[in-house]
């Protein structure tokens, strides 16, 4: 499988690394996840570890999930998730997944949802370059022609409109781990990371690049 | 600032660096390295701006350089910097004192200078 943990993202700031350069990282608290269930093939027809992550409140928990959690002796979590791996795990249920399994050096997949920016126009959701600014234009953030006349008679499917923008799920591919802090379950990345401070992630090693250590 | 955030770059925080004003005239022992040899390079102007906060904070440092206005930004808490030497104080209205970058020839070092009040007796 793919060594995956939920987590939540802090924040960005710069640290110096061992040629003495300054990198922008984004640091993001990543788990530990209990590993609340185990798929396999006999009983579910695929294999898959089901992880959680964070604090769910008791008066919140539904009798059927408390249940789930008990199963498996883990406390009420806040988020579950499942993982698919193409072989049986060795884990059990109650086993907990922390960030040492991230070392620095390596690359690592982030999930998250992109910031919500509600209704926008063509220029900012898709980079159009909109109309003149002057010279008598009055087609200013406009997108411009739809289309052709009564051949094709209708305006193509997928024609980039103005409409909703982020608040989807994004992976962003590749990111450098600069810094493992195992005591306090963070994980430090080179680069950004999709959300606000305080969304949830996704941290998983790099399916397109695998571990070189 | 994020209280995580602020441990994790607290150590690479250089303690009584930022001992400069803007305004002053410093020069920035920076290391630098040819090869597999490292020596120490010196940057002396009038610093003309300082800019941000804790880990992120830098400093531009401005000086004529063979009839040349030439400015370089420093990170204050790099580790490259050996060290800060504040080699002349001065008083400042301002901030940010990128006028010093319309001003030509003898004019363009002239800050006014901080004097030290002789205690008559």
């Amino acid at each position: 499988m793919n060594y995956t943990l939920l987590g939540k993202k802090i924040g960005m700031t710069q640290v110096y690394d061992e040629q003495n350069a300054l990198v922008p990282v984004t640091v993001i608290e990543a788990g530990p996840c209990p590993v609340v269930q185990v798929k396999t093939v006999e009983s579910d027809g695929y294999n898959a570890v089901q992880i959680g992550f964070g604090k769910r409140k008791d008066r919140r928990t539904t009798k059927a999930l408390a249940g789930h959690f008990t199963k498996a002796s883990v406390g009420n979590l806040q988020n579950l998730r499942e993982v698919r791996c193409e072989q049986p795990v060795e884990q059990q249920p109650g086993d907990v997944l922390t960030v040492s399994g991230f070392n620095p050096g390596e690359m690592v997949d982030i999930i998250g949802e992109t910031k919500g920016r509600g209704f926008q126009g063509v220029v900012k959701r898709f980079g159009f370059a909109g109309g003149n600014a002057s010279h008598g234009s009055m087609s200013h953030r406009r997108g411009g022609s739809y289309g052709m006349s009564q051949d094709p008679g209708h305006t193509f499917k997928n024609k980039k409109m103005p409409g909703h923008m982020g608040n989807v799920r994004r992976t962003v591919q590749n990111l450098l781990v600069v810094r493992v802090l195992e005591d306090k379950n963070i994980i430090l990345v080179k680069g950004s990371v999709p959300g606000a401070n305080g969304s949830n992630v996704v941290v998983r090693s790099s399916v397109k690049r695998k571990r070189s250590a | 600032m994020n209280s995580v955030i602020r441990d994790i770059t607290a150590d690479q925080v250089q303690p009584g660096r930022d001992q400069f004003k803007v305004g002053d005239g410093v020069r920035v022992h920076t290391r630098v390295r040819e090869g597999d040899k490292e020596r120490i390079q010196i940057f002396a102007g009038i610093v003309i701006a300082r800019k941000g906060s804790g880990i992120h904070q830098t400093f531009t440092v401005r000086r004529i350089s063979f009839g040349e206005g030439v400015e370089r930004v420093f990170p204050v808490h790099s580790p490259l910097i050996e060290r800060i030497e504040v080699d002349r104080e001065s008083v400042t209205m301002r901030a940010r004192m990128y006028y010093l970058r319309d001003r030509i020839g003898k004019a363009a070092n002239k800050v006014k200078e901080k004097r030290l009040f002789e205690h008559k007796p």
